[in-house]
């Protein structure tokens, strides 16, 4: 047990150093991030000028901080579907993964954390940063949030890493993912609250994204971080990520069992 | 060789439809975006709900057009770095003129006619002064916007002879311009609107002939009436894209290409 957890976390370490080397693409990223970061700010303070000062819980600090932190997470969380299992899958070289003694989706899921946790420094704190000297943001003052709003990062990520994976584990039955993929992407995006923030969205659409897994892999990260729920209030919203948890990661290995299943029909 | 690719494009008919949905999704998503924001409140940047609808049609009407033309120009990166632009060049036609012709993307016609639904009821719920010097703005409006955005991507497309991997800078002033331009300008800070004002003058595009139509005025340096020169701002970012294509062309040959 103690050599797997070993194992897990060299392989942390690893995701960690191979995204490390993509030093180019992480400064490339982040001016992406601060350029929609600054078109973003604009848009929601001219809606909170419009809307008298306050909109839904927010004021004109608190929705820079909801717009700075929400880009800043963009690298780590990357709703853009894509994950490694993807390829292997299509090339046929998760075959040799199923032999290996650890766990698959356990051992991708190391991987992409130490992926994410790279992105903090070169896109993450940056993009806060630029928010603060810029627009101005306003951040708590207690722990506590910090602490919480960390511990709901790093669930959010996990969570997104667990949707991806179930995407592309699909691969084991459409030819090609893309498709599903870009859908993942869009839907994704727009209801995990990059665009806009979900508490602005009309009641129905408001249902309808937190019956989905997305609120909890951005929007509720950045409001318990940014100080926007607190109290009891941001421990239900953490609790209400881990139920997302669970419940991505046995689709996930639902998915994959049922795939192993067809590879081994298939003669794989 | 447009033609080609246009049948090649339908032929695979299953991946079409599926490509096409997402690029209707994308713009959908965008236009959401839009219609959230005034759920909650009635005027943006000076701008109400029916205004936007025109904002909106005008600039992605004219992104999408020129997306679709000349957006395949970001594939040359990948011609760079496998070595095989040195095929364009023994060609007879222009290396640029070669890469905008060499694929026609019929998907983004989805995220067309997104925009064109926008524009007809953004011309349709305004109370618009119709003469022929509005359809003559529209005209202008589409037609150098479209060619703004195109100036845009060949900028973009001749930094990648400089960056190796620099696709996603370039992202932030071709994206993040259209996403810009969806806005009405007076939203920005006095920095950024000069940014997207005259530098990166994608104003030119949708804000300005949108403040034309509807006879508003316009922010402090931002009137109306310079909806009227937009051609000018499209000669600006052809003047510079084109000067950038010769030093990276140059670059490249220089580099043994």
């Amino acid at each position: 047990m103690r050599s797997g957890l070993q194992t897990y976390g060299r392989l942390f370490v690893a995701g960690y150093r191979r995204q490390a080397t993509y030093r180019l693409a992480m400064v490339a990223g982040l001016c992406t991030n601060v350029v929609f970061g600054f078109i973003r700010a604009a848009i929601l303070f001219a809606a909170i000028d419009s809307a008298g000062g306050t909109l839904a819980g927010y004021t004109a600090g608190s929705i820079s901080a909801y717009v700075w932190l929400s880009q800043g997470l963009i690298g780590a969380i990357q709703l853009n579907g894509l994950a490694e299992i993807g390829d292997r899958v299509r090339t046929g070289d998760v075959a040799i993964d199923f032999t290996r003694p650890l766990d698959i989706q356990t051992w991708h899921l190391a991987e992409d954390l130490g992926r994410a946790a790279y992105t903090f420094l070169p896109r993450g704190l940056p993009s806060v940063l630029v928010g603060a000297l810029t627009f101005g943001l306003v951040m708590p003052t207690t722990v506590l949030p910090y602490a919480l709003g960390l511990i709901s990062i790093a669930i959010g990520v996990a969570i997104s890493f667990y949707c991806r994976y179930a995407v592309n584990i699909c691969g084991f039955w459409l030819l090609d993912t893309r498709g599903v993929r870009t859908l993942y992407m869009v839907a994704s995006t727009f209801l995990a609250g990059l665009y806009v923030p979900v508490a602005l969205f009309p009641s129905w659409l408001h249902t309808l994204a937190y019956a989905t897994p997305f609120p909890s892999i951005l929007q509720t990260p950045v409001d318990v971080i940014s100080g926007k729920t607190v109290g009891l209030e941001a421990v239900a919203l953490v609790a209400m990520q881990l139920g997302w948890l669970a419940a991505t990661c046995l689709l996930g290995r639902a998915l994959t069992n049922a795939g192993r299943r067809k590879l081994v029909v298939q003669g794989g | 060789m447009l033609a080609s690719r246009i049948r090649a494009q339908r032929a695979y008919r299953g991946s079409f439809a599926l490509d096409f949905l997402g690029s209707l999704l994308v713009g959908l998503t965008e236009f959401a975006e839009v219609w959230v924001v005034f759920h909650n409140v009635d005027v943006l940047g000076g701008l109400d709900f029916h205004a936007i609808l025109l904002l909106f049609g005008l600039s992605n009407l004219a992104f999408s057009l020129a997306d679709m033309v000349v957006g395949h120009v970001d594939t040359l990166p990948t011609y760079v770095r496998a070595g095989t632009l040195d095929a364009f060049y023994l060609r007879p036609q222009p290396v640029l003129a070669q890469l905008m012709t060499s694929e026609l993307q019929l998907r983004r016609l989805a995220r067309t006619g997104v925009a064109v639904v926008s524009l007809v009821a953004g011309l349709a719920y305004n109370d618009i002064s119709w003469g022929l010097d509005t359809v003559l703005l529209l005209v202008v409006a589409i037609g150098c916007g479209a060619a703004i955005f195109a100036g845009l991507f060949v900028c973009a497309a001749s930094l990648q002879f400089f960056l190796i991997n620099g696709a996603e800078f370039t992202n932030a002033f071709t994206y993040g311009g259209s996403y810009a331009a969806s806005q009405p300008t007076s939203i920005f800070p006095g920095p950024l609107k000069l940014v997207f004002g005259y530098l990166v003058p994608v104003a030119f595009t949708a804000y300005l002939p949108t403040l034309a139509i509807l006879d508003l005025p316009g922010p402090a340096g931002l009137p109306g009436w310079l909806a009227w020169c937009t051609p000018l701002a499209a000669l600006w970012v052809w003047a510079v894209a084109l000067t950038m294509w010769r030093w990276g062309t140059r670059h490249y040959q220089g580099g043994g290409g």
